[in-house]
């Protein structure tokens, strides 16, 4: 098992825009590269995408949560 | 007068508000999120209460929350500051509702002014002249087609709620425009809950030069101009006053203006008229009003001597406008710098962390408002501008000069800031010669993105 870490501190989203479903629902499979969430520092958005494929996406925090760099963002199998 | 004021912010505009407070024997009542326990405006404050988690929208965005720290500590008003609240007609509304001041305009002045769209029919009511374009809101592509014989390309269609650069898209053909209308308007919906467009003629080459105003809802004076014509993303960087563009009459003429829509609109408070200013055809446009004390005021009130802040809180309490036109005069030149927490070498990306030694700029006409503090750790959460260096000299040159002496005195370890970027351009030609445009900058950052990187 692995985890998906926040490469930078901020509030942590879990769909593109307000009012759209999560980027990634828990449960789902995750490839290289794909975008799991956003991060907003600073008014600022930031893409997270996978390093690691895996499936069974399960997020560990909730969408608009703060976090800070190199927390844990989700689990995958 | 106003006895005790919640402020309703955080950062620098935090700091500058309870300052202007205590100088004028008005207790304070700073407000924090979980992330800003620490922060410099919760110390100064006389009182401080925590209103929610670092998320904006759960803290300095709710209303609820604020009213109600305002009622349990005995607050008579509150400050709104710039950006969260501070141009939000309901906010406006409810303080007032509460039976509380709200230190800034009426509910009505800001919607009126908020919607740009109605913000332009009464600038051009009063005699305010505006950007060619739409009457109004354009409701249908056939109807905007017939708005671009009037403009011309390119043209900019725009979103009636938008502001700050936010809800703009530029067309340069026919064919962009089809494809772009339909675009803007689903994106104005989704951005701001109204998809009203309207259209404006983008003039090519302009400066961007605003007007401060004072007034107390019978009576307006202008506190001159500022010209801000630097910027990167449509933010600005770098603001001074005066503008060396303007002649003397069409100061006046500017200035006047400015004066008019305030008065046409019983306007209160501080407040800001935006222009376009046409350095070819020697005219100028109205954009917007802004309906709050700015950023950069403290380049007003390095020039006229007034300070902006407690004019409002006493404007708030109560009082009739102490100026008159006649006693508000220009001395020198001032030039504010924005000091933001991101890193030019990495294309401006944003720079959180704890600051280590500071060390800040003194001496003769140099002003620092800021909330950094030795081992603060600035929060990822909220805006980048970590600090605003004012510097005043007795001509623009001077300025100038100090802006340079005093950017070498700074130094914030352990952050990234945008200082290179401003040492870069106190020395470039143009910008000595004042010869720039509001798009000029990105066009410098382009040419010259290799040696902020080195």
């Amino acid at each position: 098992m692995t985890q998906i870490l926040s490469p930078l501190p901020g509030t942590f989203y879990r769909s593109a825009a307000p009012g759209q479903p999560p980027l990634k629902a828990d449960g789902d499979d995750v490839a290289v590269g794909d975008v799991i969430g956003l991060i907003e520092v600073m008014k600022s958005f930031h893409e997270v995408r996978a390093e690691v494929a895996g499936t069974a996406i399960a997020f560990l925090i909730d969408n608009e949560d703060p976090v800070m760099a190199g927390a844990p963002l989700a689990d995958l199998g | 007068m106003l006895k005790k004021l919640l402020i309703a912010n955080r950062g620098e505009i935090a700091v500058r508000v309870i300052r202007a407070a205590q100088d004028l024997g008005i207790a304070t009542v700073a407000v924090y999120s979980a992330a800003d326990a620490d922060a410099l405006h919760v110390k100064i404050a006389d009182e401080a209460v925590h209103i929610g988690p670092p998320a904006a929208k759960k803290s300095y965005l709710d209303m609820n929350a604020l009213l109600e720290a305002a009622r349990s500590t005995g607050c008579d008003s509150i400050h709104p500051g710039y950006g969260f609240l501070a141009e939000n007609a309901d906010f406006s509304d409810a303080v007032t509702a509460t039976g509380l001041v709200f230190v800034g305009p009426s509910g009505r002045a800001i919607r009126l002014m908020g919607d740009k769209v109605s913000a332009r029919s009464a600038a051009a009511a009063a005699g305010v002249p505006v950007v060619p374009g739409s009457a109004g809101r354009v409701e249908s592509i056939e109807a905007a087609r017939a708005v671009l014989e009037e403009t011309g390309f390119p043209v900019m269609i725009k979103a009636a709620a938008g502001g700050g650069g936010r809800g703009i898209r530029i067309a340069n053909s026919l064919d962009e425009f089809d494809q772009a209308f339909p675009q803007a308007q689903a994106e104005a919906l989704a951005a701001f809950g109204d998809g009203g467009l309207y259209m404006e003629k983008v003039i090519g080459r302009a400066r961007h030069i605003e007007v401060q105003i004072l007034a107390d809802g019978r009576d307006a004076v202008h506190c001159f101009e500022r010209e801000c014509s630097l910027q990167r993303r449509r933010q600005k960087v770098w603001e001074e006053a005066p503008s060396r563009a303007l002649s003397d009459a069409l100061r006046a003429e500017l200035c006047a203006s400015a004066v008019a829509l305030a008065k046409a609109v019983s306007y209160s408070g501080a407040g800001t008229v935006e222009y376009l200013y046409d350095d070819a055809a020697d005219r100028f446009y109205f954009i917007e009003m802004n309906t709050r004390i700015q950023v950069e005021h403290p380049v007003t009130e390095a020039i006229t001597g007034i300070d902006l802040v407690a004019e409002m809180l006493r404007i708030a309490g109560g009082e009739p406008l102490r100026l008159s036109q006649g006693n508000i005069r220009v001395k020198g030149h001032a030039i504010e710098v924005r000091l933001n927490a991101e890193d030019p070498a990495r294309d401006f990306a944003p720079f959180p962390g704890k600051v280590g030694d500071l060390r800040i700029p003194g001496g003769p006409g140099v002003r620092f408002d800021s909330m950094l503090y030795s081992g603060y750790d600035v929060p990822p959460f909220y805006d980048s501008l970590l600090a605003k260096l004012i510097v005043h000299g007795e001509t623009r040159e001077a300025a100038i000069a100090r802006l340079v002496r005093a950017l070498r005195e700074l130094e914030i370890a352990g952050m990234k800031t945008t200082k290179p970027l401003f040492l870069a351009l106190a020395a470039d030609p143009a910008v000595l010669a004042g010869d720039v445009h509001t798009r000029w900058l990105e066009g410098w950052l382009t040419d010259n993105a290799a040696a902020l990187a080195g």
